[in-house]
């Protein structure tokens, strides 16, 4: 076996989390190309042969997700990834996965901000929540994929990383090493076939269905045994301050963007704007108490996204009143929807957190008025009471 | 070629003396139990028992993992005592292909019904079957949704009453079955593909030879391989639990014929099989016309 010494590379951030992915042993994915999650996929079709792993182009997400949660069944690392519309197909293997109780990594590039509520609110049917890690660089990326892997295994539940374009295909200078986590037990859950015909053969279901000798769940008893098991999950809840204790505009941003706020507020700060920021590192579990602690000194607290602002309503509770909650983001990508849109640019983001520091309303997102919707006269009108 | 003349035949008009005794036990090392939850007169529980015996005949008990689909023959999750993971509904092949190809040494099949596999999850299986991928794909097949209450599948055949076809399956308003075994037979991927049914013990007997077939097929890593099995539902067809095995053969039966639809390289698709019946048929008629059947 070669140990190769980790050295600092330029590389596409793709490649990046795919190499970690593989230091951190994932021996399977599978997917189906997707812009802008594509490049993720090429390079583990390209490494994974290499270390004994497989990769499999999939008809569809459907498949993709399918293969990788009958690889994590057998006990193997194992991933899919997609974004948006291949997530939302996904989706409802990510809540049985969960019943299930399946360590599954998703990679999910996203086309903008605008699924964080897919990625914290699943989509899936049922009662189900996977932990979602949000890396702002590529040098993070490859620790949180790391970290995804971890744990997913220490607790059998699905983890998604939501990145975007900028981290999928920003090439940044990155040392790809192993980072150091706690040994887990064996995966004596996952199956190989040996037990079959034993008396105690293995099974890996979502349902309630048992054999004889095993615990007897029945489909009410599963679900109030994952309903249980979610409360120890808020337990990974992870997020980065600065600047909060003096505070009196605190930023909540996360993501690629966050890294765009961060630097906006450290120029404010050399103006001397007492502004701060919280960055949530896990989108869920939210980092209520964080938000909330940030919250207390503040006159205001603003969350910056590129979306129609979703995040903001975690904000909202985060904060329960503490301070009024402004959203100061925005709908802004590229000509394809794929890409950055005119908003992710520091003067933007800069003046846009120092009009709500000053009390001012927010200059307009760039392109933005230009397709604002407007309402027919009929939709004007006030539709009339129905129920009495 | 010797002729087995026509003996005294059973009569089973009337009640047997005693009853029926267990002379020993007959529980294949695969089942914990030989008791099932589903309905009287069910066929599932026939093909599952001889999926069962087909693996202990092969040697393969300590190697079985099934990815298992929705439907009826779910509940066999809790008593066969096979490795299982357990599939969202059509899904079943995507999880047998990861398990496989990251546990090559292991014996992998899925389980599911028609409406598991033909309708919710057709894409699935051709491009299992496309892949090659070395997995066997086990179709319960009775033509109707059992678990929801008898409901119309891609493989109920024309005329089928079911609860959304109340007058019979209309071609020109419902479409026409699917042919499941022959569009597999002719993906390259596929190694062994065979239609077997459970209607009577000659079927329940020929289906196990195909069963070990199939699984001797993945044993070898030759390629895809698949069995259809034709079961009873009663309950689905709304009919008396004593006529299923009629009632399959001669209508399921008729339109899903029965026998090997790729074996050896050979692809015979299902109007050759119905071809080949005729003139055994026909064949069969002459020796009992001649006073006997010839071995
Ligand atoms: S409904 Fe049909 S398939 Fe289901 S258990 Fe009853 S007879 Fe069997």
């Amino acid at each position: 076996m070669t140990t190769a010494t980790p050295t600092r590379a330029l590389m596409e951030g793709s490649e990046a989390l795919v190499r970690a992915a593989i230091l951190a042993d994932c021996k399977f994915f599978a997917g189906y190309p997707m812009t802008p999650f594509t490049e993720v996929l090429e390079h583990f079709a390209a490494l994974l042969p290499d270390v004994g792993g497989v990769c499999i182009n999939a008809e569809s997400e459907l498949e993709a997700v399918g293969m990788a949660w009958g690889a994590v069944a057998t006990g193997e690392r194992a991933a899919t990834g997609s974004t948006g519309q291949g997530i939302a197909l996904m989706q409802e293997s990510f809540s049985e996965a969960t019943l299930a109780e399946l360590p599954l990594v998703i990679f999910n590039m996203s086309r903008s901000q605008g699924d964080y509520f897919q990625a914290t609110r699943g989509g899936g049917h049922g009662d189900y929540r996977h932990l979602v890690l949000a890396p702002q660089d590529v040098r993070e990326g490859v620790r949180l994929v790391q970290l995804a892997f971890h744990l997913a295994d220490k607790w059998r539940n699905p983890v998604m990383l939501y990145g975007d374009y900028l981290l999928a295909h920003t090439q940044e200078a990155v040392t790809v090493e192993k980072v150091d986590l706690p040994p887990l037990p064996p995966k004596d859950w996952g199956v190989d076939g040996t037990t079959s015909g034993t008396g105690r053969s293995r099974t890996v279901t979502s349902l309630g269905v048992a054999k004889p000798g095993a615990r007897p769940f029945g489909q009410e008893g599963k679900a109030q045994y994952i309903a249980t098991k979610m409360a120890y999950l808020e337990r990974e809840v992870r997020s980065e301050s600065g600047y909060c204790d003096d505070a009196e505009t605190v930023i909540v941003a996360f993501g690629s963007p966050a890294k765009f706020v961060k630097y906006a507020i450290a120029q404010l700060r050399d103006e001397g704007l007492r502004v701060g920021y919280v960055r949530p590192i896990t989108l869920w579990p939210f980092p209520t108490e964080a938000v909330h602690a940030a919250a207390q000194g503040a006159r205001v607290v603003g969350s910056f996204e590129i979306s129609s602002g979703q995040m903001v309503d975690d904000v909202r509770i985060a904060v329960a009143g503490a301070a009024p909650v402004e959203f100061i983001g925005g709908v802004s990508s590229d000509h394809s929807g794929f890409g950055l849109g005119r908003l992710l640019d520091v003067d933007e983001v800069r003046e846009r957190i120092r009009a709500l520091h000053e009390g001012r309303p927010q200059p307009p997102v760039p392109g933005y008025e230009e397709f604002a919707y407007e309402p027919l006269p009929h939709q004007l009108a006030a539709t009339p009471e129905v129920t009495p | 070629m010797s002729t087995i003349p026509l003996g005294p035949v059973i009569d089973t008009s009337r009640a047997p003396a005693s009853g029926a005794r267990v002379v020993e036990p007959q529980l294949p090392q695969l089942l914990f139990t030989n008791t099932h939850h589903l309905c009287p007169g069910c066929g599932e529980p026939l093909a599952i028992r001889s999926l069962a015996e087909a693996l202990e005949d092969l040697g393969l008990v300590h190697t079985a993992i099934c990815a298992l689909g929705i439907g009826c023959y779910t509940s066999f999750g809790g008593t066969v005592d096979v490795e299982i993971v357990q599939a969202l509904h059509g899904r079943a092949p995507s999880l047998a292909t990861g398990i496989k190809r990251m546990r090559p040494d292991a014996t992998v099949f899925t389980l599911q019904g028609d409406g598991d596999m033909v309708n919710e999850g057709l894409q699935e299986v051709l491009h299992t079957a496309a892949r090659g991928e070395s997995v066997t794909c086990v179709l319960l097949n009775n033509g109707v949704f059992g678990e929801t209450g008898g409901h119309m599948t891609a493989t109920s055949v024309i005329g089928q009453r079911t609860k959304n076809t109340i007058d019979g399956r209309d071609a020109a308003y419902h479409g026409y079955p699917i042919l499941i075994g022959d569009l597999i037979a002719r993906l390259e991927g596929a190694a062994y593909v065979a239609r077997g049914s459970v209607h009577n013990a000659g079927s329940v007997a020929r289906t196990k030879k195909m069963l070990r077939r199939a699984f001797e097929t993945q044993r070898n890593r030759a390629g895809f391989s698949f069995v259809e099995i034709l079961t009873m539902c009663p309950t689905g067809w709304f009919i008396p639990t004593g006529e299923g095995p009629d009632y399959l053969s001669s209508t399921l039966g008729e339109v899903h014929l029965m026998g090997e639809l790729k074996a050896d390289g050979v692809i015979r698709t299902t109007e050759e099989l119905h071809a080949e019946n005729v003139r055994k048929a026909a064949e069969l008629d002459a020796q009992l016309a001649r006073g006997g059947i010839e071995d």
